[in-house]
């Protein structure tokens, strides 16, 4: 059977999305470096290439894939919820360090 | 198993050059030294047919580092073993001359042009009859049978998204692996694109020497992009890798990191220096953009690219052949005539990991031996030069 989403460790809290997902959607995640597949009822919408969320976080949650650290909620996600920019934020760069100017927007590279 | 037999079949043909390095295409360049001589050097171009003018738009007034990078990117092009000879201009002749220098100790033919005191169509004239006869010359050149060990090569990723960390990148690590085991020198670089995952580029440093190296260029590349007063939020990740699904610098990197494979770095360098062969895994600090870290590896002596893509970047070389790599089916399916290599299928579980690395490695072989990449035949020649700081 075709692979909807995956996750990089069964131990990340968040997994990708291998094809464009629909709210409601039943899901059995694998990791490619296998364990126990994690069963996960989707929230939101989830479209290719993005990721959800493998268990509830709470706000300021350090959140783990690849087993490291990738960032940090702003807001609290729940299990099965959409995980992007509007409610996870680098720990690198500016974060937390307000003495600084605020960030430049620039165009991508 | 299955890799020593991948090994003992690959039938590798290549141009081998007077220094002995080896080259898997044979262009004879127009290289301008300054943007007042790109016009010659396209009329060059134009006339010669196989001549191949390198405009860029710089050259003029620089001055230290800066300099010096554009000179050795420059010489390195001459250098770098896809070239059979280069035709040198410049507006006035001693800087031409140092470029060109630069590329006779190699060997090979060169002849230098100055446009002050005979102007651009005396210098179109003579510069196309040097130009022609060097490219009948490289006509002549057989392939002959090379070994993966005498080749260097370099990878990068651009546009990044998820499908890259979870599948492209992961094939591309793999392959990268194969071929370092079989001797090959592979660079790779992006170093503001490692954060978050430079620790673990530093755990595979071969030395403790070689680990404060990296480390040291590489908080000098932070500490460079912090002292303008800004981070590069908004920048990186890039607004195509937050479209794919990208949300910070830390997840882009750790899938980035992926397709350097697991073998450790043997070497440490900066902008553009020369890369031999049999160095294995090396590291070569550079920007993450993806024509100015492309051509940084063409300067150091890469022969051919592998370049994996989540969005679509379209990028390619004038001298040397980017394969690109794509799992994402939106972009192989939107782009296809941009992507050499597609993963869709890994992606979703189809094909495993070995298989789609065996797939890169079919495609690797066969563009050595002189099958055009996509990013060849579009003319995707983008040739980009790093500028450190303002020109004097």
């Amino acid at each position: 059977m075709a692979h909807r989403a995956l996750a990089h460790k069964i131990t990340d809290d968040v997994a990708v999305a291998v094809a464009d997902l629909k709210a409601g959607e039943e899901l059995l995640i694998h990791s490619l470096e296998g364990g126990r597949p994690l069963k996960v009822r989707l929230l939101e919408d989830v479209p290719l290439g993005h990721k959800l969320a493998l268990r509830d976080l709470p706000v300021g949650h350090v959140v783990i894939e690849y087993g490291e650290p990738v960032g940090q909620t702003t807001q609290a996600v729940r299990k099965g919820g959409y995980v992007h920019v509007h409610n996870l934020r680098t720990l690198r760069w500016n974060y937390g360090q307000p003495q600084k100017p605020k960030s430049a927007k620039k165009g991508g590279k | 198993m299955a890799r020593k037999s991948v090994a003992k079949v690959l039938s590798l043909t290549g141009y081998r050059r007077p220094n002995g390095r080896v080259g898997v295409r044979n262009h004879v360049l127009v290289l301008p030294v300054d943007d007042l001589s790109n016009a010659a050097a396209e009329g060059v171009a134009r006339l010669i047919n196989g001549a191949m003018a390198l405009p860029h738009p710089y050259g003029r007034l620089q001055f230290g580092q800066d300099l010096e990078l554009t000179f050795r990117t420059l010489s390195g092009h001459g250098t770098n073993p896809n070239v059979y000879g280069a035709v040198v201009i410049g507006i006035e002749p001693k800087w031409a001359e140092r470029v060109a220098s630069a590329i006779a100790q190699s060997g090979k033919p060169v002849e230098t042009f100055s446009i002050e005191r005979h102007g651009d169509l005396n210098v179109i004239n003579m510069a196309s009859r040097a130009a022609y006869r060097m490219v009948q010359e490289a006509s002549e050149l057989k392939r002959e049978p090379i070994e993966v060990s005498e080749l260097v090569l370099s990878i990068k990723c651009g546009e990044s998204d998820p499908t890259l960390g979870l599948a492209g990148n992961k094939a591309q690590g793999q392959v990268v692996d194969r071929l370092v085991d079989m001797g090959a020198s592979v660079i790779f670089g992006e170093t503001s694109e490692l954060t978050g995952g430079e620790h673990l580029i530093a755990n595979r440093c071969a030395t403790p020497a070689l680990r404060r190296q990296f480390m040291q260029m590489y908080n000098d590349y932070i500490r460079m992009i912090e002292a303008q007063g800004v981070d590069l939020l908004g920048s990186q990740p890039t607004e195509g890798n937050i479209r794919g699904g990208l949300s910070t610098i830390e997840e882009k990197a750790l899938g980035n990191i992926q397709k350097t494979g697991s073998r450790p770095v043997n070497a440490v360098l900066d902008y553009a220096e020369p890369v031999p062969p049999g160095q294995g895994l090396v590291f070569m600090n550079s920007s993450s953009a993806g024509a100015e870290q492309v051509t940084l590896c063409a300067a150091a002596g890469s022969v051919l690219h592998f370049f994996t893509t989540g969005q679509g970047n379209v990028v390619g070389h004038p001298i040397m052949p980017v394969i690109k790599i794509s799992p994402n089916p939106i972009t192989c399916g939107t782009m296809s005539e941009h992507i050499d290599v597609k993963l869709p299928d890994l992606l979703v579980g189809e094909i495993g990991l070995e298989q789609a690395a065996d797939r890169i490695m079919e495609v690797f072989v066969r563009t050595v031996n002189g099958r055009l990449t996509a990013a060849e035949l579009l003319r995707h020649n983008e040739f980009v030069l790093t500028k450190l700081y303002p020109s004097a």
